[in-house]
């Protein structure tokens, strides 16, 4: 059981609390699924979604998920809100509060602001994203898709390739793999990989045809354009050469079978190219379907326990 | 607050009485079996469906579907509920659109189960009708609804509990009337 107010990270949660999110994800994936995508679980709620970074794949996700459940969804637009006025967090915080929202899933450019808001108000909260730091629920549904391809999770290899460093999602990755008893290895360029992270109980690896030959499965990371002013990576055609999911580096497997992950969007003929993209291995669109049904299993975790206790 | 045994109601030969009595009825009240399938709500809806499906065998040769139904999406409840009930699948692998559905349970009580059961089901289609069959009616209804098919009528205080005992899901037979002990 997930006895939570709220879902700010996979490095607070057990493996009873992840395991409960997946299985539940299950029969919401079936909801997905039907002409009528609609359970009224939710009715009466309001859910709201204040993003502070864009993204159009996961705060749709969110909303979706939130609609399949029948509660009231709100979306904040942080670059069309009072937000760009000076309005401090809190005081958004507490708009939100008072128009009645119950649940409210935050994406932020700093790390640990969901943990802040969680501590100033009556909402559930929801972490979308902060900063370096976590993106729970990308995780949650990378999670499901590996069980449903591969049917478990303890015992298999997994590779987290590219830049490990400004990774919210290999963080989570790494969390949730190793407490389900996965065993797992980031690859990337040195310049990419944090210092110490094999504290966290990961191997590091710089050679990706050795990662390749290693793993069951690899999640490869987005290369974040936005984020490479600092002069981490030299060009992206280099980035290409080494870290780069090719048709030629995986024929050098020689039939052997990847599950291959992806965040999303792509960056193709970068850290992935269209003949990976768009192999059977791939299953990026079952990522973003699986995405909406663990979203919906958070959701009404989050939401049935509002009014009995819960320790967070 | 605890429980206590009252009285046992029905033991193993009652409760395959009623099922085979049910399996008849049903067959007889629908001229048939032609078109009709059977929907268990989970947990102790599912056997007694199953049960009544292989009775329907036994005397018409013909295997009648049994889908499961998990209704935990519909409930009314959730927030009044101490924990988070799990959400279990829903397991119809029939299309139930145009079909004469048996809905089966094991006890009727306030009807919400059965409102929130009938919910689920137009979800997943658009039946032909929907019949109700329960093992025990106990009365006490919330919501104007009716079975169509009784194992026992049972009357009830609302003190009362009834607890239904199946070999699949509690490892014997049985149906008690347990009573709240006083705090």
């Amino acid at each position: 059981m997930v006895k939570r107010k709220h879902l700010l990270g996979l490095q607070e949660l057990s493996k009873e609390e992840i395991n409960t999110i997946l299985d539940i994800a299950r029969p919401m994936r079936d909801i997905i699924m039907r002409d009528i995508k609609k359970v009224p679980t939710l009715r009466g709620k309001t859910v709201a979604t204040l993003f502070y970074e864009p993204s159009t794949r996961t705060r749709s996700s969110f909303e979706l998920a939130a609609k399949f459940l029948s509660a009231d969804t709100l979306s904040i637009n942080v670059s069309s809100s009072s937000v760009q006025k000076g309005e401090s967090l809190i005081d958004t915080i507490r708009t939100l509060e008072a128009m009645g929202v119950e649940i409210i899933a935050v994406r932020h450019q700093q790390s640990g602001v969901p943990k802040f808001i969680s501590l100033n108000t009556k909402m559930s909260v929801i972490n979308a994203g902060d900063g370096f730091h976590e993106h729970p629920t990308q995780a949650l549904l990378d999670l499901f898709t590996i069980k449903q391809k591969l049917y478990k999770i303890e015992g298999l290899k997994v590779a987290i390739i590219g830049d490990i460093y400004h990774s919210r999602v290999a963080r989570s990755n790494i969390w949730g793999l190793l407490k389900l008893g996965a065993e797992v290895t980031v690859c990337g360029p040195p310049s990419l990989i944090p210092v110490e992270i094999e504290k966290l109980g990961v191997r590091v690896e710089i050679n990706l045809q050795r990662t390749l030959e290693w793993a069951d499965v690899v999640n490869v990371l987005r290369i974040q354009k936005e984020r490479q002013d600092a002069g981490y990576l030299t060009t992206l055609d280099e980035y290409r050469d080494w870290y780069g999911l090719t048709q030629e580096k995986l024929e050098k497997l020689k039939g052997k079978k990847l599950l291959i992950l992806h965040p999303g969007p792509l960056n193709r003929g970068v850290e992935i190219d269209d003949y990976v993209a768009d192999s059977p291995n791939a299953v990026v669109n079952e990522q973003v379907t699986n995405g909406v049904a663990v979203r919906m299993a958070v959701l009404y975790l989050l939401a049935g326990g509002n009014e009995s206790g819960n320790v967070d | 607050m605890g429980l206590k045994t009252k009285a046992k109601i029905m033991d193993e030969d009652g409760i395959r009485r009623a099922i085979r009595r049910i399996a008849h009825e049903i067959v007889e009240k629908n001229n048939g079996v032609e078109n009709l399938a059977l929907i268990g709500i989970r947990r102790r809806g599912v056997p007694i469906a199953q049960r009544i499906a292989e009775e329907i065998k036994l005397f018409e040769g013909v295997e009648v579907p049994v889908g499961i139904l998990d209704i935990t999406l519909y409930r009314d409840d959730l927030s009044s509920l101490s924990h988070q009930p799990v959400v279990h699948q829903t397991e119809i692998n029939f299309p139930v659109t145009g079909k004469k559905l048996v809905l089966v349970d094991d006890v009727l009580y306030t009807g919400r189960t059965v409102r929130a059961a009938l919910d689920a089901l137009m979800d997943l289609g658009r039946p032909m009708l929907v019949q109700l069959a329960v093992l025990i009616d106990r009365g006490h209804r919330e919501i104007p609804v009716r079975a169509d098919y009784v194992g026992k009528n049972v009357p009830t205080s609302k003190k009362e509990v009834i607890h239904v005992h199946l070999a699949e899901i509690d490892g014997d037979e049985a149906v008690y009337i347990m009573e709240k002990e006083d705090e």
